[in-house]
Formats: C-alpha cells, sequence, structure tokens
C-alpha cells in the first residue's frame, strides 16, 4: 500500500487500536499524544518524550527493560526524521515487544503545518532496510481495522506507517500531557 | 615533582573503570564509539557478557533509552565524545534536567591536556564543557587517574538515588587492562 492517497484520520485509527490496547505501554508525542489522549486517561500512556524525536528511543528503552511488556510508539513523521537513526539502533537491539507506528500526515502540525521536507517519504520502506522484523503501510481504515490485530500479535519489533489527513486544529495542552505526576504514576505502576 | 609532572606519569586503568560501572549495578551500557575510550573501555565492555552494549547511531538517543529504562530501576551508562555530549544538549536539558532522570553520562574529553583542568584546555570544545554542566547545574567528576575511579560508584548511586543526570568526565585514555 505504498505511495497511496491518504483516506484515513488520525483520530478514527487511534480509536480502532484503543479496542486492542490493554496493559501495553503507549508513547505517544505530539498530535498523537493530544488524539491519543482524548481516548482517555491511562496510567500506562507516556508523552514525556522531552525532546522532539525521541519517542522511538525511549520505546526502545522501556521494550528492553523489561521484555514482557508490549511498548507501543505512536511518532509523528517530523518527528522521525529528526530521530532516523532510531530505526537503525532499533532494529538491531531487536525488541519482540515494540511496536512503532508513524503517522504520516507531511507536516509539522505542531508547528504550524509546514510540510515535512519530503511529505511522500517511504517511512515503512526505510524501517524494512533498517531491518525491522515487520513492517506495514497502511492508508485505509477498514484494512487498518481488519489487520491491527495480526499487527500487534507479531513479534517485533514491528514498524506500521499509518498515512493520514492533517487534523483540524488542536490545543496542545503541554503542562498536562507532561505533567511529573504521570511519569511518577507510570513508575509506580510498573513497579507493581 | 610539579602537579604537571606526577599528572604525566599518571595513568587510568581501563580494567579499574569496568569493575567501577559493574560495581554500581549498570546492565547497559549505551554508547556511539569515542577514540578516548575506544580500546580501554568499550571493547572490554562489548566482550563482557554481564553488561548489554545498545550501539546507538546518534548520542541523544542514549538519552531516551536510558530514560525508559529508568522506569524499572535498570541503570545505564551512557559512553560518549564530548562531541556528543554538546549535540546532545536540548534531550539533555529536558530529560535530564527539567524531567529529573536519573542520566549517567562518561564523556570522554578528546584533546584534553591531562596535565590541566578541562577549563583551561587548549580546545575550546573541552573548555565549555564543565561550565555547561555547572549552567544545568548537572553534577560533575573528572576521571583522569585511577584514584579517580572511586568517585564512579558513588556518583552512579546518588543519580539513581536523587533522580538526576551526571557526567563523568575521562580525562585521559584509559589504559586497557592485560
Amino acid at each position: 500500500m505504498t505511495g497511496a492517497a491518504p483516506m484515513m484520520k488520525r483520530d478514527e485509527c487511534f480509536r480502532v487500536l484503543a479496542r486492542h490496547v490493554t496493559d501495553e505501554i503507549v508513547i505517544a508525542s505530539y498530535s498523537s499524544a493530544v488524539d491519543w489522549n482524548e481516548l482517555g486517561a491511562r496510567v500506562r500512556n507516556y508523552f514525556s518524550v522531552g525532546a522532539m524525536g525521541l519517542a522511538s528511543s525511549h520505546g526502545l528503552g522501556l521494550a528492553l527493560g523489561r521484555p514482557t511488556q508490549r511498548v507501543l510508539v505512536l511518532d509523528g513523521d517530523g518527528s522521525l526524521l529528526m530521530n532516523l537513526g532510531s530505526l537503525v539502533t532499533i532494529a538491531a537491539a531487536a525488541p519482540k515487544n515494540l511496536v512503532h507506528f508513524v503517522c504520516q500526515n507531511g507536516t509539522y502540525e505542531a508547528n504550524g503545518s509546514h510540510p515535512i521536507p519530503n511529505p511522500e517519504v517511504d517511512f515503512a520502506g526505510m524501517a524494512r532496510a533498517a531491518g525491522y522484523a515487520q513492517t506495514h503501510d497502511f492508508s485505509d481504515l477498514a484494512a487498518f481495522t481488519q489487520q491491527i490485530g495480526h499487527v500487534l500479535a507479531q513479534d517485533g519489533p514491528v514498524f506500521a506507517t499509518l498515512r493520514v489527513e492533517r487534523s483540524a486544529p488542536l490545543t496542545y495542552d503541554y503542562p498536562t500531557l507532561y505533567a511529573a505526576e504521570k511519569r511518577k504514576a507510570l513508575k509506580a505502576a510498573l513497579a507493581s | 615533582m610539579d602537579a604537571a609532572t606526577e599528572q604525566t606519569k599518571a595513568e587510568l586503568n581501563g580494567g579499574l573503570i569496568l569493575a567501577a560501572i559493574k560495581a554500581a549495578g549498570v546492565e547497559f551500557v549505551l554508547s556511539v564509539p569515542d577514540i578516548v575510550t575506544s580500546a580501554g573501555l568499550l571493547r572490554p565492555i562489548a566482550r563482557d557478557s554481564a553488561l548489554r552494549l545498545i550501539r546507538v547511531c546518534k548520542e541523544d538517543e542514549c538519552i531516551g533509552i536510558a530514560s525508559g529504562l529508568s522506569y524499572y530501576d535498570k541503570r545505564a551508562l551512557i559512553l560518549i565524545q564530548y562531541t556528543g555530549f554538546l549535540d546532545s544538549l536540548n534531550a539533555i536539558r529536558a530529560v535530564a534536567v527539567e524531567y529529573k532522570q536519573p542520566i549517567c553520562m562518561m564523556v570522554g574529553l578528546l584533546g584534553h591536556e591531562p596535565e590541566r583542568a578541562p577549563t583551561q584546555s587548549g580546545r575550546f570544545g573541552v573548555r565549555i564543557i564543565e561550565p555547561i554542566l555547572d549552567a544545568m547545574g548537572i553534577a560533575h567528576d573528572l576521571i583522569r587517574e585511577d584514584a579517580d575511579v572511586a568517585k564512579i560508584k558513588p556518583a552512579i548511586d546518588k543519580a539513581y538515588a536523587q533522580s538526576a543526570p551526571v557526567a563523568l568526565l575521562i580525562g585521559r585514555r584509559p589504559r586497557p587492562s592485560q
């Protein structure tokens, strides 16, 4: 499905994904964090990636630290472009419990919706070349809905591009998303 | 002997550093190779089955990985060159300082003259490291001879106990153990 015109909305994809999520740690950045957070508070949500691009690296650490704990990363395309090397690092470390999504809308949505340098860049292709165990590329919500259960059940590292439209303007409440209490709660949950 | 002559004769044993890292409970080493620590530290670490070495592409990845590991109280040491430290400052600013995460960095001072204080180095890049750490409020220790190795375990223990970053500056090429 590489190169297909975007047909999905990010929030719709996340609603489909949420039906399959139980005790996974979900790491999300910027617009993905806003949309995922809209679906409800979860202790195992993790938005404090700190610097643009680092979501995948936090995800690798959380996956390596406990191989039985499933970890999902909801990355952005502009974010992942800032940390493309992490694709190679993750593939080499080969955590079976990591699923890495990138929401590709071709823009730096949280920074004025300017285009990324190449909106058509093939992230799944790069992840495949880097050595991810499984890669997927979705642009159709029906196909995503039909296959997401299978994607989440695969041994990782798994990569999936979600080709999505630009969303309506979002409200970015960073102090709430990045609250220290959320980090403390996550650590307590993982200790129990 | 004057201080400079004493420093010229001083040595830094990589085996002692490695033992201190392991004594501090470090399980993961995250690294981009640095010629300062390449032979005396990184190669022995790569051969050591008690440590898991994660080779990263760019140094700021280490900040995220170490933060993720810390949620399970898994200890990590970031082994990089000062150039990589400088390149990672925004990640260190956010994750290590503002989020108060236990980020432990071992930073090779490439080109540093061991007989001088780093702030007196002829290399601009080396000269600015300690002032930057001070400005960011990051604790740091200089490791340039065997007697300094005793600082490593307490520094890492303190970083994890207080959930705060620390930088261990390697001011001389560690000698590989025989």
